[in-house]
């Protein structure tokens, strides 16, 4: 983890509604694994007051991007930022997807923006010579995140782009025909999106990882604010900051 | 250089910017981040009796330059913090100040008792002020007469220093300094957070899971100030200002409105070494402006054009 200030190297529209911004840290490019995220303070005001998370969309020798859409004040101001302005980072932080599960298959499941840490994880999959299957969701195309993907499966609420409809259906569908592979899910994507995608990988008792979208403030496991219920811990709340965000399905209640 | 050290009864503090309990884990967290060593002094966040799992979700919201929370004191527990954290801490070298919090006088009384033999342990601060709990905290805060006798308690079982931590969310806290200083408080710091809350307007329903919270960030700073003031006046103990610092013009007008010392709270969520920048930004302003005794500054605030009225 370091806190430093990083240059914006690049701006770039990746469709009408989400843009990514390239910035420069050879130690978060280097060091951040598959799933993690960085806490971006937007500017030195107080409005926004607190620091936001962002997915670790993608990195490079000495770079790293994120994606963002517009969703309140602070993606707002970072939307207004141009390339040779700083950002204030820190990172990386959270806890990884698990990458040594033994599945025989890699299904990654991305809803809208939330498909963010996917690239990252398909890229590392590759690597490992995986088989992977690719479902992107999203209300419509311009909410699809396409780019270092090979998606297999794309729905739209809308239906603007490939099957009209959820794409946890997509999901089941494919489980279904050949059930009993060695799969395992991980899933990104708005809340209500993974309890239904929690509900088809139990039925058909796939491993799962998920990663949780929370309201957060530090980021670094002190306020204690992105509580997270457990299932069945003894400790009642996990911190999606430095537990997560990426759990098991089962472990936590949605 | 100057010299920014404070004394509370007989314990040195090497200077006067602490971490707000709370805002700053165990002091154990994040090493790589700041140096903590730095720090004049670390308030642990408050420690219960009792492991406490904390509040539901949701426990923060953020609201025009502020935070609202309601984390509920979700704490390890005294057991586990003598246990596993404390031997930590005595590597530290900086003054370790131990929040607790109790569901009753009672429970004050045994936290300080279970803890005074602790030499890690500088000073204890009393949290009387916590507004997301059901039993305890804000009840106890509230009530003149309990403080009172908190404080009187926690004093015949301790010689280490006590502060009283205050909430504003009374007619007047002054009165409530008053209390904790005639029962042997060595200090008061204020203010904890102020009850605040925030509504979804589409689902209609409270932002927080304990429908209130409390408060805190640059949105609560100039309460916390005229609550400085108000109290400076009043007693003769030091007070430690609380509210919305997030920079060394913050950090100044607490000194000059008369605190003492003051503590950082939510800028450390935002910055977490923001307490050692203000600390070296303090320095260099001292060293600008001929300041060779700190306590020039403390109570400096220049009343001479402003119209008198009963604060």
């Amino acid at each position: 983890m370091i806190h430093e200030v990083c240059l914006i190297t690049k701006i770039e529209a990746v469709n009408p509604t989400i843009t990514k911004i390239k910035f420069q840290s050879q130690f978060i490019a280097n060091s951040a694994k598959e799933g993690q995220f960085v806490n971006i303070r937007i500017d030195e005001t107080s409005v926004p007051l607190l620091r936001r998370p962002f997915s670790i969309y993608y990195t490079t020798d000495k770079e790293v991007e994120i994606v963002f859409g517009i969703m309140g004040m602070g993606t707002n101001k970072l939307n207004h930022k141009q390339v040779g302005d700083t950002l204030d980072v820190i990172g990386p932080l959270g806890k990884p997807f698990n990458l040594d599960d033994g599945e025989d298959i890699s299904i990654l499941v991305g809803g809208g923006l939330g498909a963010a840490p996917l690239p990252m994880l398909y890229r590392s999959l590759q690597q490992k010579n995986k088989q992977t299957v690719i479902f992107l969701g999203a209300r419509n195309k311009n909410y699809l995140l396409k780019n270092y993907l090979q998606a297999s499966y794309i729905s739209t609420d809308d239906g603007s782009e490939g099957y009209k409809g959820n794409i946890v259906t997509l999901l089941e569908n494919y489980l279904s025909k050949s059930p009993k592979k060695n799969y395992k899910i991980y899933a990104c994507g708005p809340t209500q999106m993974l309890i239904e995608l929690i509900k088809v990988a139990n039925k058909y008792k796939v491993k799962c990882e998920v990663s949780l979208e929370t309201m957060m403030a530090c980021g670094i496991g002190i306020c204690q604010g992105c509580a997270v219920k457990y299932k069945n811990s003894t400790k009642k709340y996990a911190l999606s900051c430095v537990d997560g965000p990426i759990f098991n399905a089962n472990d936590i209640e949605l | 250089m100057i010299n920014f050290s404070l004394k509370i009864r007989d314990v040195e503090f090497k200077n006067r910017i602490f971490t707000a309990s709370g805002t700053f884990g165990y002091g154990l967290e994040i090493p790589q981040l700041v140096d903590v060593n730095k720090i004049g002094a670390i308030i642990t966040k408050s420690i219960t009796l009792k492991p406490r799992v904390g509040n539901p979700p949701n426990r923060i919201v953020e609201t025009p330059s502020g935070l609202l929370n309601s984390i509920g004191l979700a704490n390890i527990g005294l057991k586990e913090f003598l246990e596993e954290k404390l031997p930590q801490l005595s590597s530290l070298k900086t003054a370790i100040i131990v929040n607790i919090a109790g569901n009753t006088i009672e429970e004050y009384g045994q936290l300080v008792d279970l803890m005074n033999d602790k030499p890690e342990i500088k000073a204890f601060e009393l949290n009387l002020s916590c507004p997301n709990v059901k039993e305890g905290g804000l009840s106890l805060g509230t009530n003149l007469k309990t403080v009172a006798e908190i404080t009187k308690l926690t004093r015949t079982l301790t010689k280490k220093p006590i502060i009283v931590k205050l909430t504003p969310n009374v007619t007047r806290i002054s009165d409530f300094a008053k209390a904790a200083e005639s029962e042997g408080a060595d200090a008061v710091s204020l203010i904890n957070t102020l009850v605040g809350m925030a509504i979804d307007v589409k689902t209609r329903k409270p932002k927080l899971s304990t429908i209130t919270g409390g408060l805190s960030g640059p949105a609560i700073k100039p309460v916390a100030l005229a609550k400085v003031f108000e109290t400076v006046r009043t007693v003769k103990i030091p007070v430690i200002g609380i509210g919305g610092i997030t920079n060394l013009n913050d950090a100044l007008e607490f000194f000059i409105a008369g605190a003492k010392a003051i503590q950082i709270g939510t800028a450390n969520f935002i910055n977490p070494h923001i307490s050692v920048d203000i600390l070296t930004e303090l320095e260099k302003y001292c060293e600008a402006n001929g300041i060779k005794n700190f306590e020039d500054i403390i109570g400096s605030i220049d009343l001479s054009d402003s119209v008198s009225i009963n604060i």
